[in-house]
C-alpha cells in the first residue's frame, strides 16, 4: 500500500471554560485521542451523533481549531507545525466543504468571485484566464457557466452546495474534507450532490474525510467506514463489514435504528436507553458503557478503556467485540 | 364507517407581489379512526401547512380558500366560530412540531406548561393537575416524571424535550395527533425512541395520527396510509405496502429510487434531475412535468385527475390515465 496522504495520530481537543465564569466546570473534551490514516485518493466515511465531535476533527485537522494534543500528517508534514508559506500550501491541498452552503459563501460576493478567491489567492492562474477557469469548474459541479454572475441567494440549496464544491476543488486540493455536505438537501437533490461527490473522487483521484451522521449516504461514497461516539473512533472497517456484520455495540443500535424505507424488511430495532452523555463528563472505561446492551457487559467496561483492536477486517474498540454476534 | 377526518379540495393561499400563491393547492385526505397516516414529501411541497390548516392556523396573511373543506367527527371546522375551534385545538386534534426547543416556553418550568395545558381543557383541583402532569410524563416515559415537573426545558435533551412536547399533545385526551416532522431535529438513535413511543401511544390510546415527514423510512415500518404531495398536492395516495411494491407516480418511484438504503448491498442511487419548485413558480400542466423523465405533451398543459390504480391506490398521472381510458 502506498504512503498514506493524511495521518491523524491520538488528536486530542479540548475546550476550557472561560475561568471567569465556570471557574470549576472540567473542560469539554470533544476529541479523546482519534487516529486513523487516509490514503491518497481514498474516502472515509465518519458516521456519528451530534456531538460526538465529527466537525470538531474536521475543523481540527484543517486548522480552523488547534488541536490540544496528538499529531497530524499530511504527506508525513507535521500539519500542527506548519507556519507561513508552508501552512497556506497544506490549505491549498486540504478544503473544506460545509454542511450550510448559504452561510459558507458570502452573500455579496458572485459565485464566480466566490470560486476564483482561491486560485488569486494561491496564485494558480493568471487574471485573464480565471473566467475560463470558473466557467470550467462550475460545468464540473453541473452548473451552467452564466450563473457566475449569479448571488449566492439566487441559487436553491443544491445548487449552492455545488458552488461549494467548486470553490474547493478551484484551488486543487488533494483531500476534500465533507462534513455533512447534503443532511440540509431534500432527498431528491441530496441523490444529485452524493453522484457528483461520487464522480469527482474517481475522476480527480480526490482523497476524502465524508463526514455524515446518516450512515447510508456515507456508504454511497467510502469504501472504509469510521464510528464515532463522544470524542473517540468506535469501530473503522470497511463500509460492507460495518454495514453487514458491525462489532461494536454502538455500531449496531446505530445501524438497528437508521429507519428502513421497505415495509417488508423492518429489522429488529435496538432502542438505546438514554440520551448521548455530555462530553463534559469523562468517564474512565467505555464511553458508551451507561447505554449498552451488550450481554457480556461487566465491571471491566466502567473501570477501564477499551483500546482499539484488529478483528478481522475492522478495528473495534470493545472488551468484548469478540463475542458479538455480527 | 365515516371516516374521523376528512379533508377536500383543501386549498391554502398567501398574497405574493405577483399575485395570490397556493403552497396548498386541492388537498384529499381520509383518516379514519386509530389510524396513521403519513404526508411524504421534500420541503416546500405544503405538508406541515396542510397540518396547520387542519387546525385553522394558517399564519396571516395566509387564508384557507373558500371551496376547502375540513370534515371531523361529523363538524365542519371551517364552519366553527373561533372560540369553537379553541376547544377543538388540544382536546379533539394535538399536535406535535418538529423543533421541540421553540415550541416550549424556555422561561417556564414544565410542570407549568403541563398544568397550564390541563386546566385550558378541564378545570381540576390543584393537587390532582399535579398528579395528572406527572402521570402524562410518565406516560411519555420520561425518566424521573415527578421530579421533572420543576426542571425548565434548557435542562432536558433534545428527545426529552419532544417528549414533553407529546405529553403536552395529550393532555387533551385527543382523537387525533398532527405529528410535524416529530423526529427530524433529533438524533437516529433518540429518533428510534420517538417513534417507538408514538407507536405506543397510538395503540394504547387507539388514537388516529396524521404524520408529516420527508423520511420514507420513518413511514414503512408504522403507517396504514401513505399520501405522496408535490408541488400543493398530493399525486399519489396508497395504503403503505402498496405504495412501496408498486409506486405509481413518477415522482414517488424518483424518491425511492434517490435514497441512499443500507437494507442490502450497496447500489448506486439515482437522483431526480431538477429543484423542487417553489409556490410562486409552480409548472403548467402536472407539476411534476419538468423533471419527469416520461412526460407526455398533455402533461405541459393539463393537470391530470386522480385515477384509481388498485384498492384505495391513487395516482394523479397521466400515464396511468392513459392506460385507464378504454
Amino acid at each position: 500500500m502506498s504512503d498514506p496522504l493524511l495521518v491523524v495520530d491520538q488528536l486530542a481537543k479540548s475546550y476550557r471554560h472561560p475561568r471567569r465564569f465556570a471557574p470549576d466546570r472540567p473542560p469539554v473534551e470533544a476529541l479523546r485521542g482519534v487516529s486513523f490514516t487516509i490514503a491518497p485518493g481514498e474516502t472515509l466515511g465518519l458516521v456519528g451523533e451530534s456531538g460526538c465531535g465529527k466537525s470538531t476533527l474536521a475543523r481540527t485537522i484543517v486548522r480552523l481549531e488547534e488541536a490540544t494534543a496528538g499529531r497530524i500528517l499530511f504527506r508525513g508534514q507535521s500539519v500542527r507545525d506548519a507556519r507561513g508559506a508552508r501552512l497556506r500550501a497544506l490549505r491549498q491541498e486540504m478544503q473544506i466543504v460545509f454542511q450550510d452552503p448559504y452561510s459558507a459563501l458570502d452573500p455579496r460576493m458572485t459565485a464566480g468571485e466566490a470560486i476564483a478567491e482561491g486560485i488569486v489567492i494561491h496564485r494558480l492562474a493568471p487574471r485573464r484566464e480565471l473566467a475560463d477557469r470558473v466557467a470550467a469548474l462550475l460545468q464540473e459541479v453541473g452548473l451552467d457557466p452564466g450563473a457566475a454572475r449569479w448571488y449566492p441567494h439566487q441559487f436553491s440549496g443544491g445548487q449552492r452546495q455545488r458552488i461549494g464544491i467548486a470553490r474547493a476543488l478551484a484551488v486543487r486540493p488533494s483531500l476534500l474534507i465533507c462534513d455533512e455536505p447534503v443532511s440540509a438537501l431534500d432527498v431528491s437533490v441530496q441523490a444529485q450532490v452524493v453522484n457528483l461527490l461520487a464522480d469527482l473522487q474517481r475522476d480527480r483521484r480526490l482523497a476524502c474525510l465524508f463526514i455524515a451522521h446518516d450512515l447510508a449516504v456515507v456508504r454511497q461514497l467510502a469504501r472504509r467506514i469510521a464510528v464515532m461516539y463522544l470524542g473517540r473512533l468506535v469501530e473503522v472497517g470497511p463500509a460492507a463489514e460495518i454495514v453487514a456484520a458491525p462489532r461494536h455495540p454502538y455500531t449496531q443500535a446505530l445501524l438497528s435504528a437508521a429507519p428502513v424505507p421497505d415495509p417488508d424488511r423492518q429489522r429488529q430495532r435496538i432502542v438505546l436507553a438514554g440520551d448521548p452523555p455530555s462530553p463534559a463528563v469523562v468517564a474512565p472505561g467505555c464511553a458508551f458503557a451507561p447505554r449498552c446492551f451488550h450481554p457480556r457487559k461487566d465491571t471491566r467496561c466502567a473501570a477501564e478503556r477499551p483500546v482499539p483492536r484488529r478483528l478481522g477486517t475492522s478495528e473495534v474498540a470493545c472488551h468484548h467485540a469478540e463475542e458479538t454476534g455480527g | 364507517m365515516t371516516p374521523l377526518l376528512e379533508v377536500s379540495n383543501l386549498a391554502v393561499a398567501f398574497p405574493g407581489p405577483t399575485g395570490m400563491v397556493r403552497p396548498v393547492d386541492g388537498v384529499n385526505l381520509v383518516l379514519h379512526a386509530g389510524e396513521l397516516c403519513a404526508l411524504v414529501g421534500e420541503s416546500g411541497c405544503g405538508k406541515s401547512l396542510t397540518a396547520l390548516a387542519i387546525l385553522r392556523l394558517v399564519p396571516p396573511p395566509g387564508r384557507i380558500e373558500s371551496g376547502s373543506r375540513i370534515q371531523f367527527a361529523g363538524t365542519d371546522l371551517l364552519a366553527l366560530e373561533p372560540e369553537a375551534m379553541r376547544r377543538v385545538r388540544g382536546r379533539q386534534i394535538g399536535m406535535v412540531f418538529q423543533d421541540p426547543m421553540t415550541s416550549l416556553n424556555p422561561v417556564l418550568t414544565i410542570g407549568h406548561q403541563l398544568r397550564e395545558t390541563i386546566l385550558v381543557h378541564d378545570s381540576a383541583p390543584r393537587p390532582a393537575v399535579r398528579e395528572r402532569a406527572a402521570a402524562l410524563l410518565e406516560e411519555v416515559g420520561l425518566p424521573d416524571p415527578a421530579g421533572q415537573l420543576d426542571a425548565y426545558p434548557h435542562q432536558l435533551s433534545g428527545g426529552q424535550r419532544q417528549r414533553v412536547l407529546i405529553a403536552l399533545a395529550l393532555a387533551g385526551e385527543p382523537d387525533l395527533l398532527l405529528a410535524d416532522e416529530p423526529t427530524t431535529a433529533l438524533d437516529v438513535t433518540v429518533q428510534a425512541q420517538i417513534l417507538e413511543l408514538l407507536d405506543r401511544l397510538r395503540a394504547a390510546r387507539r388514537m388516529a395520527i396524521l404524520l408529516v415527514t420527508h423520511d420514507f423510512g420513518v413511514v414503512a415500518g408504522r403507517a396504514d396510509q401513505v399520501g405522496v404531495m408535490y408541488a400543493g398536492r398530493i399525486v399519489e395516495r396508497a395504503p403503505t405496502r402498496a405504495l412501496f411494491r408498486q409506486p405509481a407516480h413518477p415522482y414517488t418511484r424518483g424518491l425511492l429510487a434517490a435514497l441512499p438504503r443500507l437494507d442490502g448491498p450497496a447500489e448506486p442511487i439515482v437522483p431526480i434531475p431538477g429543484n423542487v419548485p417553489v409556490p410562486a413558480a409552480w409548472p403548467s400542466g402536472c407539476r411534476f412535468h419538468p423533471r419527469c423523465a416520461d412526460a407526455l405533451p398533455r402533461c405541459h398543459t393539463d393537470y391530470p385527475s386522480r385515477t384509481p390504480v388498485a384498492d384505495g391506490h391513487t395516482v394523479s398521472c397521466w400515464l396511468h390515465a392513459e392506460t385507464a381510458e378504454p
